[in-house]
């Protein structure tokens, strides 16, 4: 890695020496070496007895096992549920990087959304020439049946979130976009709670903006959603897999935090293009579904036959305006990672402004300049596979073999169109409790955007951090963690936790 | 709400019920067994808790004779045994975590937390510390469940399920338990009345928490006749059937109401309920209790396949 990766804390190397030393007691004299953000708390953990942090963190494992905060599954049978590591050090943003972010996520979902609905209907950035035609109409994300089907609002992924690392200072470049399914706003929601449990006091001194509200907002969203011939108050409903789905406990909590039904593909059967729920006085209708099924799944009457947990009959009730799916069906291609170069043209195209959040600079291969300077600096680069995922099928060129670059080669030359290839960032790193102490690990951000009558972001999301020294993998089934986010209130007048600005 | 939600959360209950039942089933077995005057080497008692628990056949399979330990260790601990106190308290686990959108999360904490503990123990740590250290533990953490779940959930359609699943698996329980006596001894002539007998009753009556209030309300010796009348007929008293039938109907009442649908199971459970307001334990005993007690587990049954098919099952 040729760059120093940006520590959110520490200002400089003379810091960063002395940090594991603070938990063993020792006088930290580089207050003023800290970043503001971090100033409160760093004075907190200062003023704290050396072992604090050690016991706060078996408290929290006793915590989250007892909460039943788990991930994964059951499957083969026995007890297969873990825990995701919680750090119980917070990452902490500046209220004023904050509204910034919050502009540009809001910005980039509007685009997003206006993108869904055009190549949809009435496909204006494919005759610009903008985005190449069949990079969208090929793409297996695009859902064909969702060809000119009118949804409520135009509003296409209701819930997004996107995936930002940090390089430095005001520094933000977009990851990822998650415009299907996102989860993990439960752990967001929890890590909040198991913090102030843990450690009262320091809410006390730091004033960290509020982010309980979430499922207010998610349901209001929801509701705003509801299909134009809805005249009651909708009901709305999650639908999830099952119990045996790696995010279960997220459905169930959010099912349990917006007051709503939490129900399976079993729960629920279409008569006449209407969607209804069985329940203990009959049948009810059902408005709007939170849906946290995949597409292929949803339907078996035209999506996968085999699928068992999916409900018959219902996207007609869907084409018929019976009932929102939230997300909308066929929001995949949007996220597809040979979508993402082009995301920055697109809020230029919709908004006609300039994207406020970078895109992480991406070489796309079907381009013959991109091609070439990517061949010509492959072992620089990490190459990746548009519609590879979970870090199957990459490249990852400062830590591969002349022999793997060569055979990488071999394959980007016989299927350019395949593969886009970007720069290796000097992520940011965020103080994390490890078993020597405190010691930067490196940390992603994903916030929620929320997209109803009016967009909604509640000020922090979930950080991810990669426990292992030097590693920038911060997937949960590799050994990742998560940590609270901390956006930081200004004064009174300040409109963090509302999450409006415009 | 959701007729699925509506049958986790009844078993939930019943689960948990059930698994303090079984403590209480060991609880009395285990009692008798101490003051048995044939010197331990019969297993009568073992032998009736198998039969009470309705494991009698499940237990033949596994081979072995009914000792102390074997008996335990089948009720409280097989893991195979979907009716053990360790089976009963994973699959209530189980049914919380699916449901977990539709109870408190104190009602979740409870019943997790006692899941999680239910596993340090085992047949060895049991022997060691006591066997009715471990029955009285379990006795609490499902009074405890329940209780927390009476003082925090809201008075809706699931609480009200799980007071179904309760009232009907503890209705079933002290009919089970009642039966105890017939099958630990026939009494023989020389017995009724005797030490063996009083101690027997006794341990009966202590198993159903209900030693206290028996002599609070008869102020008599302990007599068959009026134990029965107190776990059949008494609707004061909590455990009793008639208690039971008397909230089953009010629930099931309500949500006809509220629905207002013609359920077969309130109609079953309303006559069930007649018949314990007006039968008298004379007759009962005329007629021979056992043969009662297995009458009133049997429409216990019915009614809760009626249940199940009038509200749980999909329409």
């Amino acid at each position: 890695m040729p760059l120093t990766a940006f520590d959110e804390m520490d200002l400089g190397p003379a810091a960063s020496q002395t940090q594991s030393q603070s938990q063993s007691g020792q006088a930290q004299s580089q207050g003023s070496s800290v970043r503001a953000p971090y100033r409160d708390y760093k004075r907190w953990l200062d003023a704290a007895p050396g072992d604090m942090l050690a016991r706060r963190r078996q408290e929290a494992d006793l915590l989250f096992r007892r909460l039943g905060i788990t991930f994964a599954v059951y499957g083969e049978g026995g007890d297969t549920e873990r825990l995701i590591p919680f750090d119980v050090v917070p990452r902490i943003i500046a209220a004023k990087e904050w509204k910034r972010l919050r502009r540009g996520l809001k910005q980039r979902v509007k685009a997003l959304n206006a993108f869904l609905d055009d190549i949809y209907h009435k496909r204006e950035i494919l005759r610009a020439g903008t985005i190449p035609e069949d990079l969208i109409l090929k793409n297996a994300a695009y859902v064909n049946h969702m060809r000119d089907v009118t949804i409520a609002r135009q509003t296409y992924t209701h819930i997004a979130g996107i995936d930002l690392v940090r390089t430095a200072e005001n520094e933000f470049y977009v990851l990822e976009d998650n415009c299907r399914t996102p989860s993990g706003v439960s752990y967001m929601l929890e890590n909040r709670e198991a913090m102030m449990r843990l450690f009262p006091d320091l809410f006390a001194q730091v004033r960290v903006a509020p982010v309980g509200h979430y499922p207010d907002a998610l349901l209001q969203t929801l509701r705003d959603s509801a299909p134009p011939n809805c005249d009651a108050e909708p009901t709305v409903a999650l639908l999830t897999p099952g119990v045996y789905n790696s995010a279960y406990f997220e459905h169930v909590f959010l099912a349990e935090q917006m007051g709503i039904e939490l129900v399976e593909g079993g729960d629920l059967v279409v008569k006449d293009d209407i969607v209804y729920m069985r329940t203990v006085g009959g049948l009810k209708r059902v408005d709007v579904l939170y849906r946290r099924l995949d597409d292929d799944f949803l339907d078996p009457k035209v999506f996968r036959k085999d699928s068992m947990i999916g409900v018959p009959g219902i996207f007609a009730a869907y084409k018929a305006g019976n009932i929102t799916l939230s997300n909308a069906v066929g929001t995949g291609v949007a996220d597809d990672k040979s979508i993402y170069p082009y995301v920055p043209d697109m809020v230029r195209f919709y908004l006609g402004e300039e994207p406020i959040l970078a895109n992480v600079p991406t070489y796309v291969l079907r381009r013959p300049d991109d091609l070439k300077y990517t061949l010509e600096h492959l072992g620089e680069l990490v190459v990746k596979e548009v519609h590879g995922s979970g870090g199957y099928g990459m490249l990852v060129g400062p830590k591969s073999t002349a022999a793997e670059i060569e055979t990488f080669r071999a394959k980007i030359i016989a299927k350019p169109e395949a593969y886009i290839a970007q720069p290796t960032l000097a992520l940011s790193t965020c103080p994390t409790f490890v078993e020597s102490g405190i010691a930067p690990r490196h940390v992603d951000l994903r916030p929620f955007v929320l997209s109803g009558e009016t967009m909604r972001v509640v000020p922090g999301g979930l950080t991810r951090v990669a426990l292992r020294e030097g590693s920038l993998v911060v997937n949960s089934s590799q050994g990742g963690g998560t940590k609270d986010t901390w956006v930081l209130e200004e004064d009174e007048s300040d409109d963090i936790a509302a999450g409006e600005d415009d | 709400m959701l007729s699925r939600a509506a049958d986790n959360l009844y078993w939930l209950n019943r689960y948990v019920e059930r698994a303090e039942s079984m403590a209480r089933i060991l609880g009395v077995a285990h009692r008798m067994s101490m003051q048995s005057t044939h010197g331990g080497t019969r297993n009568d008692e073992w032998e009736a808790a198998l039969i009470i628990a309705g494991c009698d056949k499940s237990f033949a399979l596994h081979g072995g004779p009914p000792t102390r330990r074997a008996v335990i260790d089948f009720l409280a601990f097989a893991p195979d045994n979907p009716s053990s106190i360790h089976a009963c308290l994973k699959a209530g686990r189980e049914n919380a975590r699916a449901m977990r959108a539709q109870i408190t999360s104190e009602a979740w904490e409870s019943i997790n937390a006692a899941w999680l503990e239910m596993r340090t123990f085992s047949m060895a740590k049991v022997e060691a510390d006591g066997f009715n250290t471990f029955f009285d533990w379990v006795r609490e953490r499902s009074q405890l469940f329940r209780g927390v779940a009476e003082g925090t959930m809201q008075r809706d359609d699931a609480y009200r399920f799980m007071r179904l699943g309760t009232l009907l698996e503890r209705a079933d329980s002290t009919a089970r338990i009642l039966d105890v006596k017939y099958h630990v001894l026939l009494p023989s002539a020389a017995d009724i009345g005797g030490a063996v007998d009083y101690y027997q009753w006794g341990a009966l009556l202590r198993s159903v928490s209900a030693f206290r209030i028996y002599r609070q309300i008869y102020r008599d010796s302990i007599r068959p006749l009026k134990v029965a009348e107190l776990l059949v007929l008494r609707e004061d008293f909590p455990r009793s059937l008639h208690a039971c039938f008397a909230e089953i109907v009010q629930i099931l009442q309500y949500l006809r109401e509220s629905y207002r649908r013609d359920y077969p199971s309130v109609r079953l459970a309303e006559s069930m309920l007649l018949k314990l307001r007006y039968d008298d334990i004379d007759s009962i005993f005329t007629r021979g209790l056992h043969e009662y007690l297995t009458s009133l587990i049997d429409t216990n049954i019915e009614l809760g396949a009626a249940i199940a098919h009038d509200f749980m099952q999909p329409n």
